[in-house]
């Protein structure tokens, strides 16, 4: 196993760890943003306790993501430096507007949430709690930004002279920021954090009802987080289809492998798990017509023509461009100052190419395969949990809003089952989003292989194994910290409700 | 605005930056009186506590600090972090234990104990500053790189930014004039913290403490601070002329600062507040020394930078290949990047606005005791 290699599974790691407590973060601070606006309100200190509760278990989380955030930012750099100075130009941007307009937003206004009961009025208060979502949010939004251009490449071309991709005019950087796949992939992410939120806030509170212990504050948290989870569900669902259609037009590869399709065509089935297929549904998913063309992998890798009757080229054509393109740079940068001439030939080839540059680095055109099995079955568990959580959601606030809670008791631990199932299926939507485009940090631009630092395997395999301690050391205390808390309960005057 | 004022602008922000982030350094340099045994439990839960509310702005700025050198110098940030690999991971995970250990310090669950957490925050007051100076240290003495644009058409070696050693940035604790800079920085954050302490926590006895702790850090420091600087002044430096052809010229640093009247009134004047606060927080009644050595601090930072950076100087050198050297020209993003995102930089005053409106609302009165026996306390 190769640097590569172990680049790729510590990034994936740190990713994946993070994700942990991001989903949980967005979704508690809808959840505890209304519960404190219900105490403002109403004037209600019931719901201040409430939300009290869940900001504990908020602040135990939101430390944890902030410290795994870091290593994500250092890890660009660390571990893949050319990929940093590739996208510098366009990544950086987003990057520092985050630091800017979100990190101190989240940094301040957490303070004053968490420590500012006593010292600053109910109003400022509030805001401030809503500030943190907010902020949150905020950084979500431009995180997936830069995701979002490493999926579908936009407003950017490859400069010779620097060797990188860069925004060529301020209106390039729009089309950067309202990069479809962005602004999919981030009501996509933050909605499901509101599902995770939502899920979080009912379990707990059926873990209390079927302990018999603090049942108003269960039900009425089961009805706020209920309504944030199941909004957040329909987002999910709404989001999850713009996916579908951007993954079918910009990154055909990817639902192809999430379909597990070899062969594809006109009124493509789609496939529930093997065996089972819905006719002519994945067309109608991937580009809303039911007799849509969508290419399989076999399709993808010898070339195809598609639905607005462009012929697609085979990888091994895009290959052979992009190692024209890869000589052509190796040309100009050699005799752009002693041959201008012919260095300018050469950089008409090569931006010609440019597109495609990324494949002049393949091997093969099975490269850009992506391991099929997992992102068939990551995408088939994200749907199917998704929805069974969605249910769950919709089940939980008709017995709190019915007040058949008492009734409902089997409810309770399907509810408590969700919250580590919600984790789960937020784990597979990453799956299927970054192992689904691999071989590529960047879309056809900047294969896996290329991004890397000049490092030896065994000092990534040192940091690989040094992270994997750590992060499994504080997700243990940080889960032992959380049931804690949770078997202390809330204050002590909402005990003997 | 030309390519050019984008380019110092931004080296004048990552070094603004770079300051405040010296300044909020004082949660590390008050963490180091977790373990003083002079204070009884109840004031060392004060001093947690204390900067226990400020310590996700240092991180904060720390982040954007990354961040905004990724963003307007992404040559450094791959050069750098992927060559001085072990540097960074060392002060990313001693960063990363402290933005937890608040967290987990006083839960009964938190498998390792209190003190673990405990020393994790000490370990950061001493590492975090040592790391962050020593590797500020190199943009003057030097490191061991080579950047090769057109490596990214070759097939066998694609990687553009290459160490020229299996140390991967270790190499710099050899340097001693880094290592002093390092040096000089756990110092001046341990005043920094004290004086922060003294300010922000409304206790007799722990304000004494801080008092002696203020005496006691100074002569260490300007140990280590007047000799970095003396060396600074008379050594060789990495200059690059209007071609961006680098070249060594003796005594670089002491003609930059000559040549920038501007950057030596900023480090007189950064000098002098810093002894200024020490001799309030030291020497006097006031509680105020650290509203001196504050934004001190962050003027001697900048001039440091301006000196690495202005003035025809190469910032990231390379004593592999001065070629290879890092300039603010030839390491910076494009022109529209640094346009867009210099607009986007007109929000710090109202960032900076909202943060101390915030803290001035929550520091009111300081820290007391009551403040260690509420249910949201570390």
């Amino acid at each position: 196993m190769d640097v590569v290699f172990w680049s790729r599974i510590q990034f994936a790691m740190t990713a994946a760890y993070h994700w942990l407590f991001v989903p949980l973060t967005l979704g508690l601070a809808m959840v505890m943003g209304v519960m404190e606006t219900l105490y403002v309100v109403k004037k209600d200190e019931f719901w201040k306790k409430t939300a009290q509760f869940w900001m504990k278990l908020f602040a135990v989380n939101f430390a944890v993501g902030i410290a795994t955030g870091i290593i994500l930012e250092f890890e660009f750099g660390t571990n893949w430096s050319n990929y940093s100075w590739f996208v510098g130009d366009m990544f950086g941007a987003p990057l520092a507007i985050e630091g800017i307009l979100a990190f101190f937003m989240e940094a301040t206004f957490f303070a004053v949430m968490f420590f500012g009961w006593n010292k600053v009025g109910k109003k400022f208060h509030l805001a401030s709690t809503w500030l943190t979502g907010i902020g949150a949010t905020i950084s979500a939004y431009w995180i997936l930004v830069a995701n979002g251009w490493m999926q579908n490449p936009v407003g950017t071309t490859f400069n010779p002279d620097t060797v990188r991709s860069e925004m060529a005019s301020v209106s390039a950087f729009w089309e950067v920021v309202s990069n479809p796949v962005a602004v999919s992939k981030f009501c996509h992410a933050v909605t499901s954090g509101w599902v995770t939120g939502g899920i979080f806030v009912v379990g707990v509170s059926a873990w209390y009802l079927l302990k018999g212990r603090h049942t108003e504050f269960a039900r009425k948290s089961i009805l706020v987080g209920g309504l944030v989870g199941l909004i957040g569900s329909g987002a999910v669902m709404l989001s999850g289809d713009s996916s579908g259609v951007h993954a079918a037009e910009f990154q055909p590869m990817k639902l192809a492998a999430a379909e597990g399709l070899r062969d594809g065509g006109r009124g493509a089935a789609f496939t529930i798990v093997p065996g089972i297929k819905v006719p002519k549904m994945l067309s109608f998913l991937a580009t809303h017509d039911f007799n849509g063309f969508v290419p399989g992998i076999n399709d993808i890798l010898n070339g195809y023509t598609d639905n607005d009757g462009n012929y697609i080229p085979s990888v091994a054509e895009k290959m052979a461009c992009g190692r024209e393109a890869l000589d052509a740079l190796a040309a100009y940068r050699e005799l752009r100052d002693v041959d201008p001439m012919t260095a300018a030939a050469a950089k008409y080839v090569l931006l010609d190419n440019a597109q495609y540059m990324g494949y002049g680095h393949l091997e093969k055109p099975e490269d850009v395969v992506p391991p099929v099995g997992i992102v068939f079955w990551a995408f088939r568990f994200m749907i199917g949990l998704g929805m069974l959580i969605a249910l769950v959601l919709l089940l939980s606030v008709i017995a709190a809003w019915k007040d058949k809670l008492a009734t409902w008791k089997w409810l309770f631990p399907i509810a408590i089952i969700c919250i580590p199932l919600a984790y789960l299926t937020g784990q597979c939507g990453w799956i299927v989003a970054e192992v689904g485009r691999q071989p590529w940090t960047i879309q056809g631009l900047l294969p896996v292989n290329v991004a890397i630092s000049s490092l030896s395997a065994a000092a990534v395999q040192t940091t690989f194994f040094i992270f994997l301690a750590v992060f499994a050391l504080f997700l243990a205390i940080e889960i032992r910290i959380m049931l804690g808390a949770i078997r202390k309960g809330p204050a002590a005057d909402l005990k003997n409700e | 605005m030309s390519y050019e004022f984008l380019q110092n602008y931004w080296w004048c922000l990552v070094s603004l930056l770079g300051g405040l982030l010296v300044f909020l350094m004082f949660v590390q340099g008050g963490n180091l009186h977790l373990g003083n045994r002079a204070l009884d439990e109840q004031r060392r839960s004060m001093i947690l506590n204390s900067t226990g509310r400020k310590w996700e702005l240092t991180f904060t700025t720390l982040v954007t600090f990354g961040g905004a050198f990724f963003a307007s110098f992404p040559l450094f940030y791959s050069t750098s972090f992927g060559g001085a690999y072990w540097v960074w991971i060392l002060l990313l995970i001693s960063f990363v234990f402290q933005a937890v250990s608040y967290e987990f310090f006083n839960k009964k669950e938190n498998l390792l104990g209190s003190k673990t957490f405990s020393i994790a925050l000490m370990a950061n007051g001493v590492l975090a500053p040592f790391l962050v100076g020593t590797a500020v240290g190199t943009f003057f003495t030097g490191s061991d790189f080579t950047v090769n644009k057109a490596a990214i058409a070759d097939a066998s070696s694609p990687v553009i930014s290459t160490w020229g050693n299996g140390w991967h940035g270790l190499e710099a604790l050899g340097q001693y004039h880094a290592v002093l800079l390092g040096c000089t920085l756990i110092m001046l954050t341990a005043i920094l913290g004290s004086l922060y302490l003294l300010n922000n926590v409304d206790d007799d006895e722990v304000q004494a403490q801080m008092r002696r702790s203020v005496k006691m850090a100074t002569w260490p420091f300007l140990f280590f601070f007047l000799p970095w600087l003396i060396i600074l002044l008379v050594r060789p430096g990495y200059t690059v002329d209007a071609d961006g052809v680098i070249g060594m010229e003796r005594f670089k640093y002491l003609h930059n600062l000559l040549q920038m009247p501007i950057v030596l009134a900023m480090l007189i004047a950064g000098v002098a507040l810093v002894l200024l606060g020490i001799w309030k927080g030291a020497l006097t009644k006031s509680r105020k020394g650290i509203w001196f050595a504050g934004p001190g601090t962050v003027l001697v930072v900048m001039s440091v930078f301006f000196l690495a950076g202005f003035n025809g100087t190469a910032y990231y050198p390379s004593c592999t290949d001065l070629q290879s050297s890092l300039t603010i020209s030839n390491s910076c993003s494009s022109y529209f990047t640094l346009k867009v995102m210099s607009w986007v930089s007109l929000l710090i005053p109202f960032v900076l606005a909202y943060i101390v409106y915030a803290w001035r609302k929550m520091d009111k009165g300081g820290l007391s005791k009551k403040d260690v026996e509420d249910e949201s306390k570390y």
